[in-house]
């Protein structure tokens, strides 16, 4: 079986992504987002290269939508309303909310700035959410019969998951965008261990490695606080959600800690309702904001207030958050035009400002004079500072993620093409995981697991199950020791939790484990085991796989058993021993046999040797002493001091059958009456 | 599997309580207090002259007893206030509970936040080390629930001070003795007998101690108990964060139904969809408790098998389930508890709601503050607990546990709940208690107010009734399965209004068999009284019925387990076809691993191929194909010529000669090979396993 990856946005790019799996039969989009450096037709993913009919609703099993940012949502009311994709659409509870908001919100900035027509309406939208189902976190949701997915905490924005995708045996994580560390406002990713056959992850930050969050979150608070001290205007552009309200968190924080009193605006009217919002979804914040739902709820800001168009011009220092991010138009272009001619101004950015936006054009040298248009020109002197911090993860978290996961394939998205080469090389080479890289449009194909569905019996998993006591006789480094051995011998081994008593566990691919980097993959005590191959799997015609214990095979078989059994008659010298004890022919046989009872004890120290009167008994081999004339197992008739010698019947089993001829080399060297 | 009803419990602040012994694993289903029988104990006095009456009369009337010295049931006096223990008082717990050594316990299943506030008795027992799961709102409200009971219970302990010893001194026999017959009966049974469960009230360090040792989840999360055991829960409708549960485990599914509500105003919906597997064990005892104040219910069928739709198709059973008829019910039941609170306070009157019912709580909130507008009435309402604030302020952050028309209010951009605009508006009131200075300074009456406890004996309901217990204007609220003689006698002479009302609590009875028609189980186990009321002939799976106290084996249905094999491994194994049949077969190898109930096969890590030899053998080998086989192989040999007439003519030989003698003895089921040299031998037995069957 394989999985089809096709990759309809953000290849080798950041911007629109979309990526369409194929597991098992079952068709998954995952985000549905548009490029906000574009605005002909490469805003939008390709759809079409779904399916030729253009029929998506049965091309594909169901949409999921990681987070609410444009890149990954801004086509969704497209696709739904304007191309008729009418199935289910899956995102959490946040990204459902919030998602209305952010899309009228750019849709408003389109039509204000370009007046043409619009691609779509707030009906599509209010529609398209109508198809929504919100899921919660690590919740997991049965699409249909087949397909089951699970979101887990990505931290990255209010709302934002990692979404797990599991058909019959093949499973996938696509992480959307994530960050590795908490910050003030959110925590950090958060996933179970799994058996994964692909990790799709976003590569914003391929290359790049950062240090602490806070010392950048202070240099931002430093450059506000300056600026506004020498009574200059701090303009910060940012979408309505997300990175607004973590800095309005900060700088709320801030200006209580520091009794400051320049006033902090909000641009829009809908960043109200966004906070009501965020303080109803307040759980899905990180752990310290969390807690304050109960005193003040941190989304209750006490010092920001709500922004009037006329107050652009009005003298004095203050601090304004404007819509949209990246200056790419709307309200945020209006008040830089204005902001941006004075020196004592600052102007703050995020990391990542995307192509063509004059964020791009601010953070790409130090311009003194920007071209809006062919007629519009607008004089730089302001400050520029970039925003240090980003929601997203570094380099160190993906690797970390992908070796927490360590998925049999790799694939990367979301990042910029020479970075996410580098990091592919990486990864294969220290992690020796397959990773791609693919371009928009194109498909990878990677084969997924497979496996055998056997019904094994009771006594089977019931002998794999009890505690070994072969491990018990022995002291700890043996075990250990042997356990090293064995594995080497291909011996499969079966790690038994020290804690859990009866029931043991399989520390490798424990499911439970919490994402921790740290997290050391070591079994507590390894335990060699043979009793798994004491399982034997039956495959019939027609008939479903069956395992059972060895010793009820040939009961399930209705067959009766063949013994084959070595046998081997040897002359064994024991000197005069024989003759000189005048004893009837039983106790001169068992005299023999205690003989060689304690030599073989003493020369088999590590095995159980038993005299069972009649004969020796080391595990399936026995040596009795025979006194048949022909018997058919003696294969040296030819004697020599006959009265020196007697004859030894030994016989074994197969599985017995280094041991036996070891037992054998011992009598062969041996002379009874030399001791 | 063993089922044990410990308790089947009483109402909705009452769940029931059971074990369930599986796969080796003990589980314990909820663990509440059992507060029918708090009323025996005097209400903190109102101040300290009312005590020294009140202290007085008691005296007199116990002395007189004593001195009569006759039977008491004769000469005893009517149960009035002065018969009440005066002491701190005891709590309640399930005391069949009390027959099981908590450190055997390996989990714990909380369904909501009732079931768990007799948690800390069982968390600071010796040696308990269960892990407890229980839903992330369940936690969070049973924590808040637990919080006030500390914090209400402090009251007595500033009363009666703490000495410790002196807690239990009422149960001392003679005391017991001079106890009122009818509280002895509410206290220990109708027999007296039972005087095990009893519990000193746990302190604020006990609450904090039991949460840490909680494990939360959200509907539909996941937990793998030790690899054994999958354990999930789903919303049951009863209360915010209410769930039930399914457990799987390598021999058998199980979905644990307790009481459930099909639709809720405030939690979300009962997901019984989730609950369709192979075992249900049934403990929604709502319907039967009302079925036992109907005689001659049991002879009645549960439901005419007539009247379920044609076919009984999944449909219309649905159709079946999601009539709103009870949701109907439900809502006129508020709107008449609405109509009467407005007469009160039209008439100059207050209204008293003791009620620990977050849902009902926070609908009757909405619902009397629009009647009150809708009358024009200005009227304060009066929301006085020491954990009401946080109580509000955790319902307006949790919408993922919301019932769907809540949630829908939050993605159309309004606010969840109106408390939010009644406290802007003012509407509303949040105090702590009924002594803050704020609510001192806010007082207005009539007014309309929600406390706590509904068992009349702790909170600011006390003081509250204490006031108004003479006005025959004013109006109480009590739900069912309160003994409200018993619980109203401090109060007398009670001129109030009492309004006592039942709310839904679980499955209506008309919707057992339908859902159980849904779920499709093969086992169903059920209360005793319900599955009298199941026609099992006609359905298709067998019904056990459990009681209080005894214990129940349901026998396993599968002997065999799923053990998934990677096609990896599949792949390295050394398979052989049988000479018979189409038949292949193989040895395992790898790394048996249990996770998440399911069994694993991976491969093993070191790919080292040893090629191991076939330890079992069976068939019976030709011999003539043996000697070519042998000859092949380069081992020459001859069949020895079977001896006439010998009676072992069973007994076949082989005699090797080249490269050296040797000889192979073929008998009925057995092959005997002897040859001096090592690799000869493993050479003959190669040739042996071609001929025969092996593994
Ligand atoms: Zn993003
Ligand atoms: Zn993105
Ligand atoms: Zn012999």
């Amino acid at each position: 079986m394989a999985i089809d990856c096709l990759v309809l946005g953000a290849g080798q790019e950041v911007g629109k992504s979309c990526v369409v799996v194929t597991i098992n039969g079952k068709r998954i989009m995952f985000d549905c987002g548009m490029h906000l450096g574009y605005h002909d037709h490469h805003q939008y993913p390709d759809f079409s290269r779904i399916s030729d009919s253009r029929d998506y609703n049965t091309a594909l099993s169901c949409v999921i939508i990681t987070h609410f940012h444009l890149d990954h949502i801004g086509a969704l009311a497209y696709f739904t309303e304007v191309c008729g994709y009418n199935g289910p659409i899956y995102m959490t509870y946040p990204t459902m909310a919030l998602a209305p908001l952010m899309l009228e919100d750019y849709r408003k900035v389109m039509v204000d700035r370009r007046g043409e027509a619009e691609q779509f309406t707030n009906d599509h939208i209010m529609e398209c959410m109508k198809k929504v189902v919100p899921v919660d976190l690590k919740q997991t949701i049965q699409v249909d019969e087949d397909l089951q997915i699970r979101a887990y905490y990505a931290g990255h924005v209010l709302g934002a998951a990692m979404f797990y995708a599991k058909v019959g045996d093949a499973a996938m994580v696509y992480t959307g965008d994530y960050s590795m560390t908490p910050d003030r406002h959110l925590g950090a990713a958060q996933i179970d261990r799994m058996q994964l056959d692909l990790l799709i992850t976003e590569s914003t930050y391929a290359t790049t490695i950062r240090d602490s969050k806070y010392g950048r979150e202070r240099e931002f608070l430093k450059a506000v606080h300056n600026c506004v001290a020498s009574g200059g205007k701090v303009l910060i552009p940012t979408f309505a959600l997300g990175r607004a309200q973590e800095l309005c968190i900060l700088l709320d924080d801030y200006w209580e800690r520091m009794s400051l009193k320049v006033p902090i605006y909000y641009s829009a009217g809908l960043t109200v309702q966004a906070n009501m919002y965020y303080k109803m979804l307040i759980s899905w914040t990180s752990q310290k904001v969390k807690e304050t739902y109960s005193t003040r709820n941190a989304f209750d800001f006490k010092n920001v207030q709500k922004f009037d168009r006329s107050m652009i011009d009005a003298p004095g220092p203050c601090v304004l958050f404007a819509t949209p991010g990246m200056i790419s138009g709307g309200f945020s272009l209006e008040v830089f035009k204005r902001w941006a001619p004075s020196k004592l101004n600052l102007i703050t950015l995020p990391g990542y400002c995307v192509a063509g936006t004059i964020g791009h054009k601010l953070m790409s040298g130090k311009p003194t004079k920007i071209d809006l248009d062919k007629d519009t020109q607008i004089d730089v002197q302001c400050q520029v500072h970039q925003l240090a911090f980003s929601p997203h993860t570094d380099s160190k978290g993906i690797m970390d993620l992908v070796k927490f996961l360590s998925p049999k394939h790799v694939i990367l998205v979301h990042g910029e093409k020479p970075k996410m080469a580098t990091l592919k090389e990486r990864i294969h080479s220290e992690l020796g995981i397959p990773c791609h890289d693919p371009a928009n449009n194109e498909t990878v194909s990677i084969s997924s697991t497979l496996s055998v569905k056997a019904e094994a019996s009771s006594m089977f998993i019931q002998s794999c199950s009890t505690p070994n006591f072969k491990f018990l006789k022995r002291n700890l480094n043996d075990k250990i020791d042997s356990s090293c051995k064995a594995g080497v011998g291909g011996t499969s081994s079966l790690f038994i939790r020290k804690c859990s008593g009866l029931h043991f566990k399989h520390l490798n691919r424990n499911l439970d484990a919490k994402f921790d980097s740290s997290l050391s993959c070591g079994p507590e005590l390894q335990v060699s085991d043979d009793r798994v191959k004491e399982g034997v799997l039956v495959m019939e015609n027609g008939k479903k796989p069956k395992v059972v214990h060895q010793d009820e095979l040939l009961l399930f078989l209705g067959e009766q058993e063949h013994e084959v059994r070595f046998a081997n008659c040897r002359p064994v010298y024991v000197g005069n021993l024989g003759e000189t004890h005048v004893m009837n022919c039983l106790s001169r046989k068992s005299v023999w046999l205690s003989q060689l009872f304690s030599k073989l004890s003493s020369e088999l120290s590590d095995r159980n040797v038993q005299n069972l009167g009649e004969y020796l008994q080391v595990e399936s081999f026995t040596l009795s002493i025979c006194s048949k004339e022909n018997c058919p197992y003696r294969t040296t008739n030819r004697i020599e001091n006959e009265c020196a010698i007697v004859f030894c019947c030994c016989s074994w089993l197969v599985a017995d059958e280094i041991l036996a001829w070891k037992i054998i080399s011992i009598l062969e060297k041996h002379d009874l009456g030399s001791t | 599997m063993e089922f044990t009803c410990l308790s089947k419990g009483g109402c909705f602040y009452f769940p029931p309580c059971h074990m369930l012994n599986i796969c080796g694993f003990r589980i314990q289903f909820d663990c509440p207090v059992d507060f029918s029988a708090l009323p025996i104990f005097s209400p903190v006095p109102f101040d300290f002259d009312v005590l020294s009456d009140k202290e007085l009369s008691s005296h007199l009337g116990h002395d007189s007893l004593n001195l009569e010295n006759v039977s008491e049931e004769k000469t005893e006096k009517p149960l009035d206030v002065g018969s009440l223990i005066k002491a701190e008082p005891c709590y309640k717990i399930i005391k069949n509970l009390c027959l099981w050594n908590p450190s055997f316990t390996n989990i714990v299943l909380i369904s909501s936040p009732m079931g768990m506030l007799g948690l800390p008795f069982l968390t600071r027992e010796k040696g308990f080390s269960a892990k407890i799961y229980a839903t992330e709102a369940t936690t969070k409200l049973g924590k808040i629930m637990m919080d006030d009971l500390v914090a209400m219970h402090m009251e007595f302990k500033q009363f009666y001070g703490s000495e410790d010893d002196a807690i239990l001194h009422w149960m001392r026999p003679e005391e017991l003795k001079l106890l009122h017959r009818a509280l002895r009966g509410v206290a220990f049974g109708q027999d007296g007998a039972d005087l095990g469960g009893w519990m000193p009230m746990y302190s604020a360090a006990d609450v904090k101690d039991c949460m840490q040792k909680v494990e939360t989840l959200r509907y539909g999360e996941e937990a793998c108990y030790n690899g054994a055991l999958v354990i999930k829960a789903f919303s049951s409708g009863l209360e915010i964060g209410a769930c039930n549960w399914t457990i799987n485990c390598p021999k058998r599914d199980i979905a644990y139904i307790s009481s459930s509500i099909f639709f809720s105003s405030n939690a979300m919906d009962f997901d019984y969809l989730a609950l369709q597997k192979e075992t249900i064990i049934y403990s929604d005892f709502s319907s039967l408790e009302l079925m036992n104040a109907i005689e001659n219910y049991t002879r009645v069928p549960l439901m005419d098998n007539n009247l379920l739709p044609l076919g009984s198709n999944e449909e219309a059973l649905a159709n079946l389930l999601s009539d709103p008829a009870e949701t109907v019910e439900e809502s006129e039941k508020l709107s008449f508890i609405c109509s009467c609170a407005i007469q009160s306070v039209e008439s100059g009157g207050s209204v008293l709601i003791p009620m620990n019912r977050l849902g009902v709580t926070l609908q009757l909130l909405e619902q009397i503050s629009a009647s009150l507008d809708y009358s024009n009435l200005k009227v304060p309402i009066y929301f006085i607990s020491s954990v009401a604030e946080e109580l509000l302020a955790f319902a307006n952050v949790i919408p993922e546990w919301l019932c769907k028309q809540r949630q829908q209010k939050l993605f159309s951009g309004e606010q969840v709940f109106a408390f939010v605009e009644l406290l802007k508006e003012k509407k509303l009131h949040v105090f702590p208690a009924v002594h803050s200075p704020k609510l001192l300074m806010n007082w207005q009456e009539p007014c309309i107010v929600f406390c706590p406890h509904w068992s009349l004996r702790l909170g600011p309901v006390v003081h509250l009734l204490r006031r108004w217990c003479g006005d025959p204007s004013s109006l109480l609220v009590l739900e069912n399965g309160l003994n409200v003689e018993l619980a109203l006698l401090p109060f007398k002479p009670m001129n109030m209004k009492v309004l006592q009302c039942s709310f839904q609590s679980g499955i209506k009875l008309e919707k057992v068999q339908p859902l159980l028609k849904v779920l499709q189980p093969n086992f169903a186990v059920l209360p005793e009284n319900l599955s009298r009321l199941i026609n099992s002939n006609t359905e298709s799976f067998t019904v056990f019925s459990y009681s209080e106290g005894k214990t129940l084996c349901v026998p396993n249905l599968k002997d065999s387990l799923e053990l998934e094999i990677t096609s990896d491994s599949a792949m390295s194994f050394c398979w052989r076809k049988l000479h018979q049949g189409n038949v292949d077969i193989t040895r395992l190898k790898g790394e048996l691993s249990l996770n998440c109930g399911k069994f694993k096969l991976f491969p093993e890590n070191a790919q080292v191929a040893t090629d191991q030899r076939p330890l079992i053998h069976w068939g019976q080998p030709d011999l003539e194909k043996l000697l070519t086989v042998l000859s092949k192989l380069g081992i020459e040999g001859s069949l020895q010529q079977e001896v006439s007439g010998a009676e072992s003519s069973n007994v076949r030989f082989i005699h090797i000669h080249d490269p050296t003698t040797g000889v192979i003895e073929i008998q009925e089921s057995m092959t005997i090979i002897s040859v001096v040299d090592k690799t000869l031998s493993a050479r003959i037995f190669y040739a042996l396993n071609s001929v025969l069957d092996g593994v």
